[in-house]
């Protein structure tokens, strides 16, 4: 023991192992955070400057209108793609889970979208969507000649033309992490239910969901985590159209730095970015692990 | 309760338990299975959609519908989604794209997972001072939302002269492959037993030396869900590929999205929807081919902690 030079070669190749990690770790996640932050208060264009402005950048950012449009967009996919993902991916799963035959082929086809990449999707359901040949006209096809059907070429109905296709995408994944968490509900728990003459419905929403706490709230994180992202989906979709309809936060940051040569505005609306999801992840990291503290 | 949220994925690869259903046509059987039908289809209905409409000429589906299978089957639209489509002043299809993407996720893939698989093990089996902060900080970081990092990066790659180049996009995603896959391979090795690593310490193997004569060799499993994991998610990629990238290193997915949304010209749909499935087809193939572990890798990724 006493040969050793120093506690730095203590472990050394664990130590080299991981230099990777720490600069990962501290020069790109901590380090390119808190850059992005600090130059979100200077009035970079083209190029990164310090020259600094304080919170103008913000000031502008709240006063655009394609901003608090993206916002509001975000918040509308948001909410609905929150609640129909884990109505549709629990309600699946429910039905998954009574113990019937062909479960491998149902979950393959539940699940298939997910492997596929959003610009795909975004690509195919903009084709299904299209006014002119997709389900529109099919079905004006058949005889109802003034059925309208095109939420893609309608400023109002456009995000829900997008919502349409994440769920697509995303619910099959609801469904395997909610299946997961009924089969880990105790088989006891269903046989006291049935002799005590509860209905089955009554059983899952008094007794089982409650039970599957855990489940839903690392679900909710994970689809708010993918929500936040949103932006491959939009570009292939609609290309933030028509207009401005379906422009969302994480395409503004990509055309204000990349295309505007607005980096301050770019810094900026990121910023916002990283502080909604602080604000997202802090409750949940209190719940999971204060709650984990007390029990 | 607990092991249910941390590692969900036997459960469901363990199947349904208890007896098999004895009467097969009952009112609660048909109304489950007609529901189960019903959705299976609407998720069935767009792959359909893009297969049909790839394999009809372009007057057929300007005359007929969309579910329609095609009258004349043509290859055509395969052939000029492969190797005619335009992208800008570049007509030679999409397998440039596919190349680029070959070659960049072939080597993201051996990188991330040969780095993280070494990171995981440094942290579950030769725990270091100060390791577990570093790891929560990469942990951490898998949730920031990339935008956040996006122009960091592209001032340290343009330093170090990567900026545009295949490499550079390798190392993006390298970096942000990390914090699920180390989590994966640490949670995986802390489960190897402890006495068999203490049985090679006594032996005199060292850190590398138990690396790869026992992690590796008993760890294939998890190395495949981390590949399966990778591939599926670098080969999707878009947004680092159309940021780090010059137009001639363009991933499949970019040059998917500029042929299809190109404004000039007249949209062929059936090489669009021709090109779509072509992009579409790696993971595909990889999700029909690895089934359970797919389930597996995807519950990992998406579990985190």
């Amino acid at each position: 023991m006493s040969t050793r030079p120093s506690r730095l070669f203590h472990n050394m190749n664990a130590k080299i192992a991981s230099v990777p990690m720490v600069l990962t770790a501290m020069v790109v996640f901590l380090g390119g955070s808190i850059w992005t932050v600090v130059y979100s208060f200077t009035d970079s264009k083209l190029l990164p400057r310090e020259k600094w402005v304080g919170l103008d950048q913000y000031e502008r950012l709240w006063g655009t209108n394609r901003w608090l449009v993206s916002i509001e967009n975000l918040a509308i996919y948001g909410v609905l793609s929150l609640i129909f993902s884990l109505v549709i991916g629990f309600v699946l799963a429910a039905l998954m889970d009574q113990k019937i035959r062909f479960e491998d082929v149902f979950r393959t086809i539940f699940l298939y979208p997910f492997a596929l990449s959003f610009i795909v999707t975004g690509l195919v359901w903009q084709w299904l969507l299209n006014p002119d040949f997709g389900v529109q006209n099919v079905i004006r096809g058949i005889g109802f000649e003034s059925f309208t059907f095109d939420p893609l070429y309608d400023a109002d109905l456009a995000i829900y033309g997008i919502l349409f296709a994440g769920l697509w995408q995303g619910t099959g994944l609801v469904m395997c992490l909610m299946l997961a968490g009924l089969r880990g509900i105790d088989e006891d728990i269903w046989k006291a239910a049935r002799v005590d003459g509860i209905p089955a419905w009554k059983t899952y929403l008094f007794i089982v969901i409650p039970m599957m706490r855990p489940v839903f709230i690392t679900t909710l994180v994970i689809i708010t985590a993918g929500i936040v992202k949103l932006y491959d989906l939009v570009v292939a979709q609609t290309g933030g159209g028509p207009g401005i309809a379906t422009e969302v936060p994480a395409k503004y940051v990509y055309d204000m730095m990349f295309q505007a040569q607005n980096l301050g505005q770019g810094f900026a609306a990121s910023t916002m970015m990283l502080v909604s999801v602080i604000i997202i992840l802090i409750p949940w990291a209190y719940l999971e692990f204060g709650g984990k503290r007390r029990g | 309760m607990a092991d249910v949220t941390t590692n969900p994925a036997p459960r469901i690869i363990d199947g349904p338990r208890g007896r098999k259903p004895t009467r097969a046509l009952s009112g609660r059987n048909i109304m489950i299975y007609g529901t189960l039908i019903v959705v299976a289809l609407y998720y069935l209905l767009p792959l359909y959609v893009m297969v049909v409409t790839s394999l009809k000429g372009m007057p057929e589906i300007r005359m007929g519908n969309i579910f329609a299978p095609p009258v004349e089957i043509t290859f055509q639209p395969w052939v000029k989604a492969w190797a005619e489509a335009c992208t800008g002043l570049n007509c030679d299809g999409l397998s440039r794209g596919f190349w680029n993407s070959v070659q960049i996720t072939v080597p993201s893939v051996f990188l991330s997972i040969a780095i993280a698989s070494l990171n995981g093990y440094a942290l579950a089996n030769w725990r270091f001072k100060g390791a577990n902060i570093f790891f929560t900080i990469l942990i951490i970081g898998a949730f920031i939302p990339y935008q956040v990092m996006l122009y960091p990066i592209v001032i340290l790659l343009r330093e170090a002269g990567l900026y545009g180049s295949l490499t550079g996009l390798i190392i993006v995603h390298t970096i942000f492959g990390m914090p699920i896959l180390t989590l994966l391979f640490r949670n995986y090795f802390s489960s190897v037993p402890e006495e068999l690593f203490k049985a090679a310490r006594v032996d005199g193997a060292g850190f590398w030396g138990i690396y790869f004569r026992i992690m590796l060799p008993m760890s294939l499993p998890i190395f495949v869900v981390a590949m399966i994991l990778q591939v599926t998610g670098i080969w999707n990629d878009f947004l680092f590929g159309v940021v780090y990238t010059r137009p001639e290193n363009y991933p499949m997915t970019v040059q998917l999205n500029n042929i299809v949304n190109s404004v000039q010209g007249v949209k062929e749909y059936n090489v669009n929807m021709a090109a779509t499935l072509l992009t579409g087809l790696v993971p595909l193939i990889i999700y029909f081919i690895s089934g359970k572990l797919f389930v597996r890798g995807i519950a990992a990724g998406a579990v985190k902690g």
